[in-house]
């Protein structure tokens, strides 16, 4: 026996955690997400997910080779990558895209840095950002209605703005003809009708289900909120990114984001439409890429909030979930640096 | 009997080969003030002094004595009526003399603590009864076995220190030991046991004095900078042994626990027992054992051999199996935060870390390394199974180098100057 005793640090017992199962973990709490896209968009978009996350581990595998560092797509994090990818664009782009986004997105947003733990930004997103910049048409003009619903959500024939574009879209547009003084009554009247309208309970239930147009992953709150209570269950993320997030962009867009005056937004419509809770929950929460102490997280989660808040109201996009998470993940290394907590017993100044 | 049995100085041998030695006689003379004496633990025949396998690593000047059956204490060994008597200088000086030091596993020479200097006057003495480490039950049999022994203790420790009251702190997974601490409580005593809520690492001392009084130390200082002296309970048992019943410290009771063997058992050893003479008693090994710990599963010193003594600090020994070891190799930092969460000092585990790793130590030490104990929570809670703890002993050893070869540098250019 002696001769194989083996010599260690301490600690000698470790909690049955891994880099794997906490990867796996997401995988299980984004599949109800996944499921609802084929209900929804039908079985383009699975097949659109599966070529994002074959994409997304081939170019991991064979860069991994070509460094010469031992290949580690079975750890999952290429798997979620190629996934969120996905659920970040429109069921209707053609195949090559998701493929042309996991490339970049693990090319470019991971493997250039390090691979797992050292890429500064969500590669997700940078893939979905590499795509709307380079393929614009593709990534803002092929979204397909949801089943049971409208593209918009909300059903007023006669109105172009609502029968060809996503919730968020349609409040853009209405908002910028109210805001115009050119508008004629008509067009105003007719606006402010359409508001309503997205406001309405129809209009909330249907963005709540996910019967609306948008990217295959994240119109369903429901669903989404199903694998968020999941991953909060396993401490696979924690509270303080989503909440805050969510909470500032309500609070921001109740104060400024009506069209009447101060404190007359919708709050839970800006909260259920578009990425958001897809974006606080699965994205914002990434792990290498948010901070590691705990004000930090909240001044994450603030800043994500008010970014997504000023994009959605004032910015040139109807969305703003992605860049917002993009801007603060470059923040991150300073956010850290600067909300060190106090160490147990530390005293205000050192003589 | 290795010389080294406490944070300090070794002691000095006084005895040599073929000398006779009864138990409890003092064999070793301490060497300094933070320094203690080491004694026969049984009658028998000095053989070697020597060097041998140490449980702290490596090799250490050891007394070897070979038993002949005699078992009778040392005439140097006697009992005293009269405790009440003992002044707090008497104390200290008993506690010395007997060798006593911390039970708990760092091994601190006993008389140090419960001597601060002036300028920190101590008015609480906590007990430690919230057992260190998972695995280790020594502590809570010596406070079902001899409650009156670690209260009396604990009376005196009070007497050395000058301190008005006295409180054992107990995790409440132990509640059949707080009620046998409350039992023997004698009426109108100054002495409080509490029971704490179970947690990693409650035993350590800066926790469990915020656990109970809600007092921080302040980080980089110690106990009596809060008025606290800490001691665990076997020390205080230790302290009446040695006061009532004139015994040095010749041995300690020690967990001798893994599933690998076939009967986990609490000893109550002698010191310089042999483990291999232990893991006899407790039945051998059953199973495969892939690792020898000596203390816990969080802090524990890996051993490569069995042929090394019980030494006063040694609270237990951890045997585990092939299948609860972990020899995955680390992954890389997927920056989670767990480890944050996790540490009891509210350091950055991660950040600290990766500057050890970059040899980038003075910015370690400003980000808090020399804070941490290296009690393994952050390793333990880690999804990428990073040798925390490893690079942190590694970093505060290289710092200390540093420091030193710091202060040589500057000796030496008085040296010249003058």
């Amino acid at each position: 026996m002696q001769d194989r005793l083996i010599i260690s640090a301490s600690p000698h017992i470790r909690e049955d955690v891994s880099v794997k199962r906490v990867m796996y973990g997401v995988v299980i709490a984004l599949a109800p997400a996944i499921i609802g896209s084929v209900y929804f968009y039908g079985a383009r978009a699975l097949l659109l997910t599966l070529l994002a996350i074959v994409a997304a581990l081939v170019t991991e595998a064979a860069i991994q080779r070509a460094r010469g560092v031992p290949v580690t797509i079975a750890d999952g994090s290429a798997l979620v990558t190629g996934i969120l990818l996905a659920f970040n664009l429109p069921a209707g782009v053609p195949w090559w895209i998701p493929v042309a986004g996991s490339i970049f997105a693990i090319a470019i947003g991971k493997q250039v840095f390090g691979g797992l733990g050292y890429n500064p930004l969500n590669p997700a997103l940078l893939g979905r950002a590499f795509l709307l910049a380079s393929w614009p048409v593709h990534m803002t003009t092929t979204w397909l209605p949801a089943r049971g619903g409208s593209l918009s959500g909300i059903a007023m024939r006669g109105v172009d703005a609502v029968t060809q574009a996503t919730p968020l879209a349609v409040l853009r547009q209405v908002s910028d003809i109210i805001g115009d003084p050119s508008s004629t009554t008509h067009q105003v009247v007719q606006a402010r009708e359409v508001l309503a309208e997205l406001g309405s309970a129809d209009s909330i239930a249907n963005l709540f289900i996910g019967r609306v147009g948008g990217c295959i992953g994240e119109t369903s709150v429901l669903l989404l909120l199903v694998g968020a209570a999941y991953l909060m269950f396993k401490h696979y993320i924690e509270w303080r990114i989503p909440s805050t997030y969510i909470a500032t962009v309500a609070i921001l867009t109740w104060i400024f984001g009506g069209p009447s005056g101060f404190f007359t937004g919708n709050a839970v419509f800006h909260i259920l439409a578009g990425g958001l809770i897809l974006g606080a929950f699965y994205m914002a929460t990434d792990m290498v890429t948010s901070p590691v102490t705990p004000r930090g997280m909240i001044i994450f989660g603030v800043g994500c909030g008010v970014l997504t808040s000023i994009i959605r109201l004032i910015g040139g996009y109807p969305e703003g979930v992605s860049y917002s998470i993009l801007l603060m993940n470059v923040a991150t290394p300073l956010i850290d640096r600067h909300t060190r907590p106090k160490v147990f017993g530390e005293v205000k100044k050192r003589g | 009997m290795p010389l080294r049995q406490a944070l300090g100085a070794p002691a000095e041998p006084i005895v040599k080969v073929g000398d006779e030695v009864g138990r409890g006689q003092k064999i070793g003379e301490a060497n300094g003030f933070v320094s203690v004496p080491v004694h026969a633990s049984i009658g028998g025949k000095v053989t070697a002094v020597s060097r041998f396998p140490h449980p702290l690593g490596g090799e250490q000047d050891a007394i070897v004595i070979e038993g002949e059956g005699d078992d009778s204490w040392h005439e140097s060994v006697q009992p005293r009526e009269n405790v009440e008597a003992l002044s707090g200088d008497d104390i200290k000086n008993i506690v010395r003399e007997a060798g006593l030091v911390g039970l708990g596993g760092a091994a601190f020479p006993t008389h140090v603590k419960l001597s601060p200097p002036e300028s920190k006057p101590i008015d609480t003495a906590i007990l430690n009864g919230a057992e260190c480490e998972p695995w280790l039950t020594a502590d809570h049999r010596l406070m079902n076995e001899r409650p009156e022994g670690i209260l009396r203790g604990l009376e005196l420790i009070t007497r050395a220190l000058g301190c008005e009251r006295g409180i054992v702190g107990i995790e409440s997974n132990k509640l059949d030991a707080v009620e046998s601490m409350r039992r023997a409580l004698s009426p109108g005593s100054n002495i409080k046991v509490v029971a704490l809520q179970v947690k990693y690492p409650q035993g350590a001392e800066k926790q469990l004095i915020s656990a109970i009084l809600g007092r921080r130390v302040p980080a980089g200082g110690l106990p009596m900078d809060v008025g606290v002296v800490v001691q665990n309970v076997g020390t205080s048992l230790a302290v009446y042994d040695a006061c009532r019943h004139g015994r040095p410290l010749v041995e300690r009771v020690v967990t001798i626990t893994g599933t690998p063997l076939s009967r986990p058992t609490n000893f109550a050893a002698r010191i310089g027992t042999l483990l291999s003479g232990l893991v006899d008693e407790a039945g051998g090994l059953d199973g495969d054992t892939a690792k020898v710990v000596s203390g816990g599963p969080m802090m524990g010193i890996t051993q490569f051999t069995l042929d090394v003594p019980v030494i006063k600090g040694m609270s237990g020994v951890l045997f585990l199996g092939p299948d609860e070891i972990d020899v995955l190799p680390p992954e890389p930092c997927i920056r989670c935060g767990h480890c944050v969460h996790a540490c009891p000092m509210k350091l950055l585990p991660t950040t600290i870390e990766k500057l050890v790793m970059a040899e980038r130590i003075d910015q370690a030490v400003a980000t808090g390394l020399n804070d941490c104990m290296e009690c393994g929570s952050c390793a333990y809670v880690c999804p990428s199974r990073r040798r925390l703890v490893h690079y942190f002993k590694f970093g505060k050893y290289l710092a200390y180098q540093r420091k030193k070869a710091a202060l040589e540098k500057s000796e030496r250019e008085k040296g010249k100057g003058a």
